[in-house]
Parts: C-alpha cells; structure tokens; sequence
C-alpha cells in the first residue's frame, strides 16, 4: 500500500507487520514516535503483543533480552543517551546469542543537550557484537527493519540487529511509502536455545577462558557468515517486493576517479553533489555504507576517496575513515561533518571533493586542515 | 516438613561455602516452586553456587542476567512465557546488593507494572559475592570490608519500598525456618502478579561466625525481633508464628551479636541505636496489625 510516512512511523509499521511478541519501550527524543506508534497499534488492537513500558532502556534491552530467550520475537526503539544508558545488556544480548531487533535514531549526546542527528551513539555499540546498519530513506527504514528480523533469526546469524536512522532528518522527515504484504517473508519465531523448562539448561553462568573464548569466536564466525545470510535475505526480499538492497548504495562509482563515502543520510546527500560534480567534469561517485557491522568488503581500488565522518573518535579520527584505512589501504581525506546535527548541503559536500586533501582531516566550519 | 517434596532441584554439587543460608534457601524455593520454574538469577552469590559451565547445580532453567537487570529481564521472560501459554513461574533470586542498591529501579519498574512474576531478594546483608564490602542492606554498626570501623547508618528498609507498590504479596521468611518459607512460595505462587520474599540469610565467612551456627544465628535475629517473620496478603498483615512470641517478649540483642564477628566493635551507643531501631520496627508492626497505625 503506498501512503506517506515519516522514518519513525516506516520502523513502526514495519514492526507491525513483523508481530514481535514483545516490544520493551522507554522514550527518548527523536525516537519517541515509534514507540508511540506501536503503542497505538497495540491498544488498537492492530499489533497483537505484550507491550512492556520499561523504567528505563537498561531495562528496556533486559526485557527484549529475558522476552527473547523465552521464546518470542522482540523489539525496542532508543538513541543516544538510551543506547549508551543500555550499553551493558547490548553487549548481553549479543553475548546471549538473541536475535532483538531495534531502532537506533541517530543523535549526538551530551553535554550540552542536543537532540540531533550524529553517528557517535551508534559507533560507541560498534564492539558489542551487533549488526549495524544505516538508512537513509523512509522506505529504507521500513524494508530494512524487516530484513532485520530475518537475519537476526538466521540460525547461521543469531545476533542482535541494530538498525540506525539519523535523527529528525530521516526520523521526522515524510516521504513515499510503500507498505508490504510479508506473507511469510518472516518464518515464526524460532530460537534454538529458548528456555526450556522440560530440557533445564543454565544459560550464561560462570564461564572459564578456554570456553569464554569459544563462544567469543563463536560470534565472529556468526559475524562473518552474516554477510552471505545479507545477502540472501536482501535477494529475497527484491524478488518478492521489488526493492533491492547491498551491502552499500552505489552511484556512479563504475569511472569514478573520486568516491564520496558516507553514512545515512548524508550518504544520499553526497548522491546530488555527485551530480553537480560531474556536470563540472569533475568524475566523482559516492558510496554510501548501509552495513557497517559486519563491515563489508569494499571495491575502492585506484579511486580517491573523500570520507564524512558524523561522529569522531577523540585522540584518533573519524570513526569510518578508520574503517576505509584500514580495510582499503586507502589513505582518505577525512571530512567530520554534521556533528550535533550541523547543516551539511550537497553544496557543501561538492567542496569537500573540490578541495579534497588525501591524508588530511578537515573539522567543516571547524578547523583548519589538520 | 513431611509436605516438603523429596525432589531436588538444587543438587549436592554447588560451589557454595561451607554453611550457606543462602543455597538453603534455594533449596527450599525450588522444592516449593517445582519443576515448571525458571530461575532469573542477576550477579550475586548465586551465580558462584550454580556451578560453571558446563557443570551446574541447577534442576531447572536459570537465566544469568547482569547485576541491575533481574526484575526487567524477569518482565520479558514472563510476558514471552505467558503469550505462549505457559503456566511457568518465573522467580527472580537476587541478593541483597542487586536488590536494595544497584537493582531497585528495576525491582521497582516491573512491581508498578503489575509484572506476574515472584522476586525473592536473599539478604546476608553485604556483597558477599565480591567479598564482603557493605550494600545498603548492611546493619549499623556491622563491620564490612568498606566498613571497616562499622557501617554508620542504618539498614535500608526495602520492605517498605516494596510495600509502596502494592503488591498483592508480600512476605519476610528466614533461613533458620524453612518450612516457613516453603509455605510463603507456594502461597505467592498461586497469587497473579508481582510478589515479593524477602529472606534473611546469614552469612559464616561475612558475618563472621562459625559455620555450624547458621541455624542458630537465624533463629536468633528472629528471638530477638531483630528479623520479624510476617506476610502481607493484599495489604493485610499477619505477623508469623515465631515473631509474635519475640514481638511480646524479645530476647537480648546481645543474644544476636556477640556470637557474629562483624558486630565485636559495636559500642554501648551504636548498640543503643540498635535496640532502638528493633523496638521501632516491632512497635510499627505491631500497631498495623492490631490496625492502629
């Protein structure tokens, strides 16, 4: 059905149609209306489940944890300050092996309060043993949050999936959308370590190294298998609804001399600015990362690559520069853009092209080349 | 005790210490809560005596959650469980520290939530787990490994922010009385929604007595009303069968301190304090019961 939708209510209508059994839910600016939302289509009685309206998001991501070993698909929305307050049980629920999916809206964090978009919060999850993945349209928001519970739920993945929107310039923002009939995209809920009362098992007791280690590994061969389940899953949902997805967007990288790199929805933006840099014989493409965890193999060979950064890793560098560096060999210029929601244009981003300085890092409307 | 079921569902292999109130106590919760049971256990002295992986001591599911987590990880085991029909029960089993001090908000969300589910909080009134530093849980006067001259302030009065909520169940029980305990599982058991015993459980390396003398140190707190023994069933309170003898006749506090080592520096004023704060708790109940509070 094609209606309109902001990013917010395409995440929660993509929950409706994914039946989770449980939704924990605490708000937070700007995620609040999806939780909202599914309140409405619980008390409507148009999402049936158990709606739990959590003290806080530690609790929040404690419940989906307990919610999900106990047999049902769960869900919770955060940002920012939510994420980092449940940044204990979002390592646990990795470490459980528990397929929760949740809606990360992108926001920078205090002090001072500032309720706009920044990737920081994301990235400060980066080592907790989630997938990640970045939109950057409403439509996107609501076909990947799908695909999520499906990778999530892959026996060959059994991990949490975190799906990130940037805060109010994709989480407040209207644009088409197309709902769709899953039909059984989504299989039932099974999770092979559910808890059990006829086949009494103790889950997460004392572990010593030996083991520890194991199950540690034991993650990242999910992690790497996650890829190819992607893959897949993307590949099924084009075929059935028509929308296909990789593990980035490409636009006009094929000649490219030049490569935007970028997340959400500065990714898109960067889209426009190629356009203006090619009409100006300048031959740039840009490459927008949709997974960042399990990060994907990237083909930048022999291109320049001019990397925005929302988000910054103090004493080191941009977060996703780091990530290009030392997965490409490529040595980028470093642009960090649109920290506490800063107006970045396509303008902006075809100077950053223009004036690019491989190997340098550039604060925009900052700093200096440092 | 005959009605006490033989069935074990803690076996004889935990990794507890040598006169453990704490493993007795769970011995006694499973028997009465059966095999349909999961146990959500956050970071506390339970986590040690399970056992570890891939041994455990365990008969029946138990979900290791992180230390502040229990109550909210209790929530969405019960929901899951209960949408797909299950009759389960599931009891939190936490010590004092992830109770009283890091895990209240938790234990508070999912009681104004109405969350079926039955919270035991296990008291030997200190980290025991981490060795012995005080939580909000410990006496004036005891002595810990952060208290090292005796804890200055007073025991927290959890029962009291428990009672704040409401519950439709609500009890004390200590160790030294097992079939007590037993009784007030079963009864919380069968009632819907969040329920709540809070059990006293002395400690030998902690409180800093001899092994043998578990049994008898929990007798104690109760002869001398230091612990009283009491349910509250929908707000009604009926004061247990050995706390109403010690409420009209308490015996000596010193009957209770002299034989635990955390309390051999207590001084004549702390101790005054002390009794003080026995008499007050006996006098509230007292008068509640009696309806004229």
């Amino acid at each position: 059905m094609l209606t309109i939708a902001t990013g917010n209510k395409a995440v929660a209508a993509a929950v409706k149609a994914a039946k989770p059994g449980v939704v924990a839910a605490y708000p937070i600016t700007p995620q609040t209306e999806i939780v909202e939302q599914i309140a409405e289509y619980v008390t409507d009685g148009d999402l049936e489940s158990r709606y739990i309206p959590v003290e806080s998001e530690h609790s929040a991501m404690a419940a989906c944890i307990g919610a999900s070993a106990g047999g049902v698909r769960t869900f919770t929305a955060t940002s920012s300050h939510g994420l980092l307050y449940m940044h204990e049980m979002v390592h646990w629920a990795a470490g459980a092996r528990l397929p929760v999916v949740m809606a990360n809206v992108n926001r920078a964090l205090g002090p001072g309060w500032n309720t706009w978009a920044e990737h920081t919060d994301a990235f400060s999850q980066r080592d907790t043993g989630w997938l990640q993945v970045f939109v950057a349209t409403v439509q996107e928001a609501y076909d990947t949050t799908l695909m999520a519970f499906k990778i999530a739920e892959d026996e060959r993945v059994l991990l949490p999936v975190m799906v990130n929107l940037d805060g109010f310039s994709l989480s407040h923002i209207t644009q088409a959308l197309e709902t769709v009939d899953i039909g059984d995209f989504l299989p039932p809920y099974h999770l092979p370590h559910a808890v059990d009362t006829e086949n009494p098992c103790v889950y997460g007791p004392m572990t010593f190294s030996n083991d520890y280690f194991k199950f540690r590994w034991d993650i990242e061969r999910s992690m790497r298998d996650a890829k190819g389940v992607i893959a897949d899953v993307e590949r099924e949902f084009a075929e059935r609804f028509g929308r296909s997805y990789g593990p980035t967007e490409d636009y006009r990288c094929e000649d490219a001399d030049v490569v935007v790199v970028a997340m959400g929805t500065l990714g898109k933006e960067a889209e426009v600015a190629v356009d203006l840099l090619r009409d100006e014989g300048i031959k740039a493409g840009s490459m927008r990362l949709r997974w960042f965890r399990p990060f994907p193999d990237l083909d930048l060979a022999g291109r320049e690559v001019v990397v925005i950064d929302r988000d910054y890793s103090f004493g080191f560098g941009g977060v996703v520069a780091h990530a290009i560096r030392s997965k490409t060999g490529i040595e980028p210029y470093s642009v960090i853009a649109g920290l506490g929601g800063q107006e970045v244009t396509y303008n902006d981003i075809a100077g950053f092209v223009r004036d690019r300085r491989p190997g340098e890092e550039m604060w925009f409307g900052v700093s200096e080349h440092v | 005790m005959s009605a006490i079921p033989k069935e074990e569902y803690l076996y004889k292999c935990t990794s507890a210490c040598a006169g453990c109130s704490s493993s007795l106590c769970l011995r006694y919760v499973l028997k009465a809560a059966g095999p349909d049971t999961v146990l959500v256990v956050p970071a506390c002295c339970t986590s040690v005596i399970q056992g570890a992986y891939p041994g455990t001591a365990m008969g029946v599911p138990v979900y290791n959650i992180a230390f502040a987590a229990a109550a909210a990880c209790a929530s969405g085991m019960s929901n899951a469980l209960s949408t797909r029909g299950k009759k389960t029960n599931v009891i939190v089993y936490a010590g004092d520290g992830g109770t009283v001090d890091i895990g209240i908000q938790s234990l508070s969300g999912a009681f104004e939530r109405g969350t079926n589910f039955l919270y035991i909080c296990y008291d030997n009134e200190a980290y025991g787990n981490t060795g012995m530093q005080r939580s909000g849980a410990t006496p004036l006067g005891a002595r810990t490994t952060t208290t090292p001259g005796g804890k200055p302030t007073a025991k927290k009065d959890l029962d009291r922010i428990v009672e704040a909520h409401n519950p439709p169940y609500m009890a004390t029980a200590c160790s030294a009385y097992p079939l007590d305990l037993y009784k007030k599982v079963k009864k919380a058991l069968s009632i819907e929604g969040p329920k709540f015993i809070h059990i006293l459980a002395p400690c030998p390396p902690g409180w800093r007595y001899p092994t043998e003398k578990t049994v008898e140190i929990g007798k104690l707190a109760v002869k001398t009303g230091t612990w009283i023994l009491y349910e509250r069933e929908f707000g009604k309170l009926t004061i247990n069968g050995p706390s109403k003898t010690a409420m009209k006749k308490p015996a000596p506090l010193e009957d209770y301190i002299r034989g635990q080592g955390r309390f051999k520096n207590v001084n004549p004023e702390i101790l005054d304090l002390m009794r003080q704060q026995v008499e007050q708790n006996i006098q509230r109940l007292s008068r509640e019961e009696a309806g004229v509070c």
